[in-house]
């Protein structure tokens, strides 16, 4: 079944859409091709998420295991600080990411949501560790542990492992800066990858 | 309780006049959950007079992720792995505990070379423990530089445990009659012993250097946060805690568990070389020379590591575990952790019963923290060196 075309509304300007289509200027075109080294064509967005992405600022937020290993990333072998992420914030006000190191139990979830809600915009959230991507070890008899920290605060990047490897946290970050760029966040595996998947026995 | 009013040098709630003439009120403050020197999510309930406490109350629960009830769920060896996530800090100690306790009630003998081990990751475990103390009681203190350092080498320690067990942070290394992996062949015993060398001759005076001894970190914890010894006896604080406060007790030699009996050591205590007996440099130091220690204990385990089996039972064969119950404790990085085991004869533990020592080193902040500055308070929780893990369980 085709989809039905919808018909222009009454009082509609063709002309009005001619002149919002991008037309080349002739005369600037010139003088960025002759001057090209002096002028950088972009947009405004682009411009700010260029800055974003280069000084992620995350909030202080430790909660268990997952926590020392976001320290370890922090400290000297791995030094988050070369992505621009090293300036961890203990107040949420001047924070731009929150990186959910640990379990979320049900006593820790409101505080989580209020100092959520404390960042100002833009913010972006990295769920670390299995906990708190969907509950981990605790899933099954624990009854205290939330069970995905995606129920509370929409999360930007999934970081699996329990806990994480450092390198694992930094791959995490790129690919959230990545996002932030407007790349597809959309991860390929190397063929090497899905080839030895493939020969995993998985239980039927 | 939260009204009540707390007597500090005679004086109670609305009777402060600092400046004469002007009264000044009584703040609610809280600190924590998400606080950067709390260590974790703990959250102290102040009630301040300016910048004096009067009363201190631990609010605990924010991390409480069930795994005593968990036990009551999971096999005798599933739940090694819930043992490596309450204290994260040294889960080889942990998992110590844990299987020492079940291979009491099973009445399983270990083969020796397997205790060597045990012994030998236990301890490096320690010094990893020890140095992330050692580096948020700086930053706690307003020095940063520290932690980079002793990073570095807790990194390297990391390295080694991640060839022998397989895993970076958290290992599920030991199961009940032994332990999961055997030494590695690839010149494991003499890498640790060429760590250990470098950690006791040129890191640890590189850090007495960086902060020990430093005048400020001295100014700022000695003579602060004293606790006495016999309010830590009442308050049963074990380990370095106990140990700062001049209390010359250890587990590991009082009560000796694995082969600790077969090594020469000592016993290191608070003296009060800055200031008083039991304030935070004592507290701060005695952790500081148990990592020499700890060095001295990993040499003499892995130079006489004995050949033979590593493990009593098979790897894969089932814990069966008699009706019964078994406490066991050993020395951790904390403290005393004990496990009280009840079982019923079935394939899951009826009751498991944890005495974590962060738990009960805590408790103290109550009285002790009371007419403290604030800053004073950050440096005693500090001192303490609590996991949260470990107190909420």
């Amino acid at each position: 079944m085709s989809r039905e075309i919808t018909p222009p509304p009454a009082g509609y300007d063709a002309g009005r859409e001619q002149m919002l289509d991008f037309k080349v200027d002739e005369q600037l075109l010139q003088v960025v091709e002759t001057d090209a080294k002096n002028f950088i064509l972009t947009t405004v967005d682009e411009m700010f998420n260029w800055a974003r992405l280069s000084s992620i600022w995350p909030v202080t937020f430790g909660l268990a295991c997952c926590a020392i290993e976001m320290m370890a990333t922090s400290a000297t072998r791995y030094d988050i600080d070369r992505f621009g992420a090293g300036a961890f914030r203990a107040t949420p006000r001047q924070a731009d990411l929150m990186i959910v190191s640990g379990t979320v139990t049900a006593k820790m979830a409101t505080r989580l949501k209020l100092i959520y809600d404390q960042m100002p915009e833009p913010k972006w959230v990295i769920a670390m560790g299995s906990c708190a991507i969907g509950g981990g070890p605790y899933f099954k008899y624990g009854y205290h542990v939330v069970k995905g920290v995606d129920f509370i605060v929409p999360v930007d990047v999934y970081v699996p492992g329990c806990p994480p490897r450092p390198e694992v946290l930094l791959d995490g970050l790129m690919r959230l800066q990545d996002k932030i760029r407007g790349r597809k966040g959309r991860f390929i595996a190397p063929k090497w990858v899905t080839d030895y998947a493939k020969l995993i026995p998985y239980r039927k | 309780m939260a009204n009540e009013p707390t007597m500090v040098n005679g004086r109670g709630w609305g009777d402060q006049d600092h400046v004469p003439g002007i009264k000044s009120e009584l703040l609610e403050l809280n600190m924590g959950p998400q606080h950067p020197a709390t260590h974790g999510v703990l959250r102290l309930l102040l009630h301040t007079d300016g910048e004096i406490v009067y009363k201190v109350t631990p609010v605990l629960g924010y991390l409480h992720r069930c795994a005593e009830k968990i036990a009551e769920g999971v096999n005798y060896k599933q739940w090694v792995v819930y043992t490596d996530r309450f204290d994260y800090l040294a889960p080889m100690c942990c998992n110590h505990a844990y299987v020492t306790a079940v291979e009491k009630l099973m009445g399983q003998a270990v083969p020796e070379r397997a205790e060597h081990i045990r012994v030998a990751t236990s301890e490096l475990s320690r010094i990893a423990s020890h140095l992330i103390a050692l580096a948020t009681f700086g930053l706690d203190m307003g020095a940063w530089t520290p932690l980079l350092y002793c990073f570095r080498e807790r990194e390297e320690i990391l390295n080694l445990l991640e060839r022998i067990s397989g895993g970076r942070m958290l290992y599920n290394y030991m199961i009940p009659g032994g332990v999961r992996y055997d030494v590695p062949n690839d010149n494991w015993v003499a890498d640790v012993l060429d760590f250990v060398d470098l950690m006791e001759h040129n890191k640890l005076p590189e850090y007495n250097t960086l902060l020990s001894y430093n005048k400020i970190f001295i100014e700022r914890t000695a003579d602060v946060g004293i606790i006495d010894a016999k309010t830590a006896l009442d308050y049963g604080c074990t380990g370095p805690v106990l140990r700062g406060s001049g209390v010359d007790f250890d587990c590991r030699r009082d009560d000796p568990y694995s082969v600790y009996h077969k090594f020469d050591w000592q016993v290191q205590i608070g003296h009060g070389e800055k200031g008083t007996v039991g304030d935070c440099w004592d507290r701060y130091i005695v952790r500081a020379r148990e990592i020499e220690q700890s060095c001295r204990i990993i040499r003499q385990a892995l130079q006489t590591l004995p050949d033979g089996p590593y493990q009593a039972l098979a790897l894969k064969a089932i814990v069966k575990v008699p009706a019964g119950a078994a406490y066991t404790r050993v020395e951790s990085s904390k403290g005393e952790l004990g496990h009280y085991i009840i079982s019923d004869g079935g394939q899951t533990a009826f009751r498991n019963k944890v005495r974590s020592p962060s738990f009960c080193n805590l408790q103290v902040v109550e009285k002790v923290g009371v007419g403290q500055m604030v800053s004073d308070l950050v440096a005693l929780v500090g001192s303490l060196d609590i996991v949260l893990g470990e107190i909420d369980r």
